[in-house]
């Protein structure tokens, strides 16, 4: 497991059912392009974060394929439509195998 | 600003760019206000030592508004990241009697204030002190710890986390009394021309802040920005870090983090910020 | 120095020439990641929307935001890049809007490219040069 990784997301805590919620996200990880060579000249292997992905009581929001083009701390913002209360469940996939896991409850009043 | 912004487009048209004037074509006068909470304050009246400007501004208004949009929310600022790691760090225990940051300091809430007076007089050791050099006398007499190196992450990271802690107060650092030779030394150094390029601090950032160099837009070199979280480096810079890069930019010999120049340039740099907000962990490009 | 008019206008249209010649292996990098993802269909340019700064202080953090209303999926692609691809956002039931924001890598000045993928099966494209600031003191 990469070091340091820590997922952190903005969700709000309340909303109107069926209201469109903003969701902010970001996990610090270097995201290594596997471009970068080292001080002896040698590639460093690319080591980054390939997928996240958003669900609402088990259904998707928002399922995302990143590549190394994505920066360091790798940030995203969306949408979500919240039809009742509930928990979003956050993954994100790192290539190394780690599965980072973030859920956040929402009440709908 | 106007005077720098007519400076800067009349120079990006001279060199055929539109590049510059686009990037100035935003907000002329941006109110930096961090977690809707914060006021920062990022254009002051400049202190009486500093009598070649008239007002000192944040190195904030010089970059483009997706730069400074990163440092208005926590949750966007990549240095909060470092911030957490140095939380972790200010609980954790180290040294032979298990001490930690907190066993002294209740919670780092309770160092606001610190960073807007450094670097400063240490009455015990008789020298002008850093923040760092703070940390290590904590880690090293109180906790008994090994020290940590002044550049590395940890320090970085603690560095930041004090500054966080006073963000908004303005900078307010003494010149006279005991640290008034360093302040001296401070300002020698500010206006010696290093290296090859034989240039000093106040060449760019005095002469010639608001003006493009390098495709990039000057600033007057404050620093209570710092720990500044670069986007070139995709990581938290320290003050002497930065300096260092500006001495190499002019092809000389730098000299050492935490060495005594360093902490005289800091001295300077930071008093003539006086009054300009603590913002570190600032973002820049 | 002054440049007269005519100059200035010389110089900027010389420098929209040199924009247009995109090097042959961005170019091709680019098509084949296009036809991946839309399997070679005709594609349209009304109905997405690619925000991103006209110029980037630094190509390591480039905001980007992304909006096609009713698509499936979004693919973000930069020729000018290593490999074209940057990332691609596939909207689930629970979205409520089909719009996406993240922070890129850019290697150098290039034009980046958005396709979506509509729900009734058709693609349309926009892109936006981004001019990306090498070099700099950084102060």
């Amino acid at each position: 497991m990469a070091e340091n990784v820590t997922p952190r997301v903005r969700v709000p805590k309340t909303a109107k059912a069926g209201e469109a919620v903003t969701i902010k996200s970001l996990i610090s990880h270097t995201m290594e392009s596997g471009q970068r060579r080292d001080k002896d000249g040698n590639l460093v292997p690319r080591s980054i974060i390939n997928r996240f992905t958003a669900d609402f009581n088990g259904t998707n929001v928002i399922d995302v394929t990143i590549e190394p083009a994505v920066s360091t701390n790798p940030y995203f913002e969306f949408q979500a439509t919240v039809p009742e209360s509930g928990a979003f469940a956050f993954t994100w996939y790192d290539d190394d195998g780690s599965v980072y896991k973030e859920n956040v409850e929402i009440t709908v009043a | 600003m106007r005077r720098q912004l007519l400076g800067a487009i009349a120079m990006a048209t001279v060199s055929g760019l539109s590049l510059a004037a686009a990037a100035l074509a935003a907000d002329e006068d941006p109110k930096l206000v961090v977690n809707g909470e914060i006021e920062m304050i990022t254009r002051a009246p400049a202190p009486e030592h500093v009598p070649n400007f008239s007002e000192v501004t944040s190195g904030w208004l010089y970059r483009t508004e997706e730069t400074q949009a990163l440092q208005m929310d926590d949750f966007e600022n990549p240095g909060m990241l470092n911030v957490e790691q140095a939380i972790a760090d200010f609980n954790a225990p180290a040294g032979p009697e298990g001490q930690s940051c907190s066993t002294c300091h209740e919670s780092p809430d309770v160092l606001r204030g610190v960073r807007a007076t450094y670097p400063k007089w240490d009455e015990e050791h008789k020298e002008v002190q850093t923040v760092e050099m703070q940390v290590n006398e904590c880690v090293t007499e109180r906790m008994k710890a090994e020290p940590w190196d002044y550049d590395g992450a940890r320090m970085v990271n603690m560095s930041a986390l004090i500054a966080s802690v006073s963000r908004g107060m303005p900078v307010n650092v003494a010149i006279d009394g005991p640290v008034a030779p360093t302040w001296e030394k401070g300002k020698e150094l500010y206006y010696t021309r290093f290296g090859q390029l034989e240039l000093s601090c106040a060449n760019c950032h005095e002469d010639h802040y608001g003006d493009m160099i390098r495709a990039d837009h000057l600033s007057q070199g404050q620093i209570n920005g710092f720990p500044a979280y670069r986007l070139q480096n995709a990581g938290l810079v320290s003050v002497h870090n930065r300096f260092k890069g500006c001495v190499r930019d002019t092809r000389a010999e730098t000299f050492a983090v935490g060495s005594p120049e360093f902490v005289a340039i800091e001295l300077y740099l930071a008093s003539r910020g006086n009054g300009l907000s603590v913002e570190g962990p600032s973002v820049r490009h | 120095m002054d440049y007269t008019r005519r100059q200035t206008l010389l110089m900027a249209l010389g420098a929209t020439a040199a924009a247009l010649v995109l090097p042959q292996a961005a170019r091709a990098a680019i098509d084949e990641a296009v036809a991946a993802f839309t399997g070679g269909a005709e594609i349209g340019s009304e109905g997405i929307t690619l925000t991103a700064p006209e110029i980037a202080e630094n190509g390591n953090t480039v905001p980007i935001e992304v909006d096609a209303p009713g698509a499936v999926s979004i693919i973000v692609l930069a020729g000018g890049n290593p490999s074209p691809g940057v990332v691609t956002f596939n909207f689930g039931p629970l979205a409520a809007e089909q719009r996406a924001s993240t922070r890129i890598r850019l290697a150098t000045t290039q034009d980046v490219h958005a396709i979506a993928k509509l729900a009734d099966g058709r693609f349309v494209q926009t892109s936006s040069e981004v001019k990306v600031t090498i070099g700099g003191c950084g102060g």
